[in-house]
């Protein structure tokens, strides 16, 4: 018998044995985690969810998670070391996991993955994400109206679709709050590093920006944001409240619990599905976080406006006419994006400048 | 009480301390997680114990080899620049310029079935990429005289840069739908680097890193390169008067630590990784900085520092998701592993006299 029969065994093994005591054992949930939990951003509020869900059920689930596992051969071991310990559900929470779940879900497949901001999919693979951009269309519209110096510097971490959906919405809404409105764009290439993003804010600040918008995870742009005082910014993955008022005059939560809490049920119920999720402001995936005194009242009011419209589904973030930055027409008047396009999203909108790296 | 320097180094103590070392990391790594309210001997049972002789150390042992295989790969080439007095820190940019070239070799094949060429081909083009990277440090030492460790060590974020640039663009998976990141080269039968027999562990990068500790035992006790490397180590100015030229001894060495890192990136990514990413070094070039110092850059020594300093990784993987031990109290131990072998090297090269001693 080789190794690998003897691996399968195991596995088969571990399988029977969740069966038979279906009843009385918890269901085990693992998290793996790309930063550290403390990082007050993306981690941050999947740790939280994590908790949410060990409230919600109590002794019904155990929760195991590890943190900070580099992208790749690492992400596979630590998926495995999960498997084997006996975990029903595992929650891959980075897109570089991606391949490694895959690999991981074909060697065991009594067990469930939930693969997080990826497109492959298999029968015990399912992947979401939320629709971040809608978020972003807010802040746009505060960054627009709340600019002096009609400049906003933003913070990008790697140029992929995700990222770039964000810097379109967010200019598309700014350019209609002030059309004078220019938008300079950063590549930290990186979720996480506070000393880099740290490096990137105040070289945007030092280039006449005065609302910074982040798309990586740590707090260190708003605190360069507070350092040079008259800037603004938000709050990125998590509510980063301890800069309010000002810099941080809003942000985009993002409350991964719902989706965690319905899916482990799903385990104990024996109805969980493979399939893909995309969930938005309207089933509370993104939330708005308190916009804060720092933004004047009518602007308030207006981002509120545009957030109960996204929320009801009656206005989309990309809603024509809109064109490519080369000119090319994009969307017709009324016309709106499909969910493939934006998935795969590689192109800036009309009036951004600047190259997507390539 | 104090400090007496010891004639010659003493052989006793070159063998002791990094046993010491181990521990004392396990006594006050104990401590600590005592401190974190988790068992100590559990914890220290599961990060030492646990993936050698556990339960699912069927699985364990097989991924203490591709942890170590790169460590020892790597650390095997540093140890001969630092036993000349040439320190390379730069080993994770060879790492991965080794791994793109190779990659990049691979992929020009793709979809070609020919893997008695494609592999062997590719394996060429990772060594000579971090051969071609650690040139760099290399001629512009031996040209110009600059510090290798701060040119080598500055050329790590230069790769780190043309790795997020090639992952987005050259080598960007066309059927990627956008995403950064190469075609997958465990799924490319000709360029991939699958495990020799299945469930071991056991691939071709494990096994260049047991012919390179083999060689560079027998280059540094039999041959006369060797001789040199410890001479310029250990008595530059003997060397120079006994006709090494120093030149030779830096391009030598930086070129050899190159290749291997290279390597030991090229099969990385054929393999267990699997693609090129924006992230897809996570440090093996630093880590085996350590492993080199804790083997007492000794091929030996290196080969058991390895397989060590992935049981650490390996256990303390294990620690976090079945004790939830916080990823940082693991990367503390494997700092003290390095912290107490510093200390107690004093011993090798110092004797503890008590009262006033001999000396006047």
């Amino acid at each position: 018998m080789n190794r690998r029969t003897l691996l399968a065994g195991a596995v088969l093994a571990l399988g029977l044995a969740g069966q038979g005591m279906a009843q009385d054992e918890p269901v085990k949930a693992g998290f793996i985690f790309v930063g550290p939990i403390g990082d007050g951003g993306w981690t941050y509020e999947h740790n939280q969810a994590r908790l949410a869900v060990e409230e919600h059920f109590g002794d019904k689930v155990e929760t195991v998670f590890q943190e900070s596992v580099p992208e790749g051969a690492d992400a596979e071991r630590a998926m495995t070391q999960m498997a084997l310990g006996g975990a029903d559900i595992i929650f891959t929470t980075s897109f570089g996991y991606m391949d490694p779940t895959i690999n991981v879900a074909k060697k065991f497949p009594d067990v469930k993955f939930e693969h997080a901001t990826g497109y492959k999919q298999a029968d015990n693979v399912a992947t979401y994400s939320a629709r971040f951009y809608e978020g972003r269309a807010i802040e746009g519209l505060i960054a627009g109206k709340m600019t002096k110096t009609n400049k906003v510097g933003y913070i990008g971490s790697f140029p992929i679709p995700e990222v770039i959906r964000g810097i379109n919405s967010a200019y598309i809404h700014a350019k209609k709050a002030n059309p004078e409105v220019e938008f300079n764009v950063v590549w930290a290439y990186t979720w996480f590093d506070p000393a880099k993003e740290a490096d990137a804010a105040q070289a945007l600040i030092e280039q006449g920006a005065d609302v910074i918008i982040q798309h990586t995870d740590s707090t260190a742009p708003l605190a360069a944001a507070e350092k040079a005082g008259d800037v603004i910014g938000f709050g990125q993955a998590s509510d980063m409240a301890e800069y309010k008022p000002s810099p941080r005059v809003s942000s985009i939560i993002d409350n991964w619990a719902p989706y965690y809490i319905e899916r482990i049920q799903a385990v104990m119920d024996g109805t969980w599905e493979s399939g893909n999720t995309w969930d938005g402001i309207g089933p509370g995936m993104v939330e708005i976080g308190e916009i804060t005194e720092a933004v004047p009242a009518e602007v308030k009011e207006e981002a509120l406006a545009l957030k109960e419209s996204i929320a009801s589904g009656e206005y989309h973030p990309f809603t024509g006419p809109l064109n490519k930055q080369d000119g090319s027409a994009w969307l017709a008047e009324g016309e709106t994006a499909d969910d493939g396009t934006l998935a795969g999203m590689d192109f800036y909108v009309e009036g951004l400048t600047g190259e997507i790296p390539n | 009480m104090r400090l007496e320097k010891r004639p010659q180094p003493s052989r006793l103590w070159t063998a002791v301390t990094p046993v010491l070392a181990v521990l004392l990391t396990m006594l006050v790594g104990g401590i600590m997680f005592a401190l974190l309210d988790t068992p100590p001997l559990e914890a220290i049972r599961t990060i030492f114990w646990d993936p050698v002789f556990g339960e699912f150390a069927f699985y364990y042992r097989g991924q203490l080899l591709v942890k170590a295989g790169p460590l020892i790969l790597i650390a095997i080439g540093l140890s001969l620049g630092f036993r000349a007095g040439i320190w390379n820190i730069g080993a994770e940019g060879q790492y991965i310029m080794g791994a793109i070239c190779g990659a990049a070799v691979g992929l020009a094949f793709y979809p070609m079935e020919a893997r008695w060429m494609i592999f062997p081909l590719m394996v060429l083009a990772g060594g000579l990429g971090g051969w071609a990277w650690a040139m760099i440090p290399a001629v512009l030492k031996v040209r110009f005289g600059t510090n290798e460790i701060l040119v080598s060590l500055m050329l790590v974020y230069v790769a780190e840069a043309f790795l997020a640039s090639v992952s987005q663009g050259l080598l960007k998976n066309p059927e990627g739908m956008g995403f950064p990141g190469s075609r997958n080269l465990q799924q490319y039968p000709s360029a991939a680097n699958h495990e020799l027999i299945a469930g071991t562990g056991m691939h071709w990068g494990v096994v260049a890193a047991l012919i390179a500790v083999i060689f560079a035992y027998v280059l540094l006790a039999r041959h006369l390169q060797g001789f040199n490397i410890r001479l310029t180590g250990e008595a530059p100015r003997a060397a120079r008067f006994a006709g090494v030229q120093p030149a030779r001894i830096i391009v030598f060495c930086l070129g050899t630590a190159g290749a291997l890192a290279g390597m030991a990136g090229l099969f990385e990514v054929a393999g267990p990784a699997g693609q090129i990413t924006i992230d897809f070094n996570s440090g093996y070039g630093f880590t085996a900085i350590i492993v080199a110092f804790l083997g007492r850059l000794h091929p030996v020594g290196i080969l058991l520092a390895g397989l060590l300093m992935a049981l650490t990784y390996i256990g303390g993987e294990a620690a976090q998701s079945t004790l939830g031990l916080p990823g940082a109290s693991i990367q503390l131990l494997q700092g003290m592993l390095l912290f107490f072998l510093l200390a107690t090297d004093v011993f090798t090269n110092y004797r503890i006299r008590i009262g006033q001693g001999a000396r006047a």
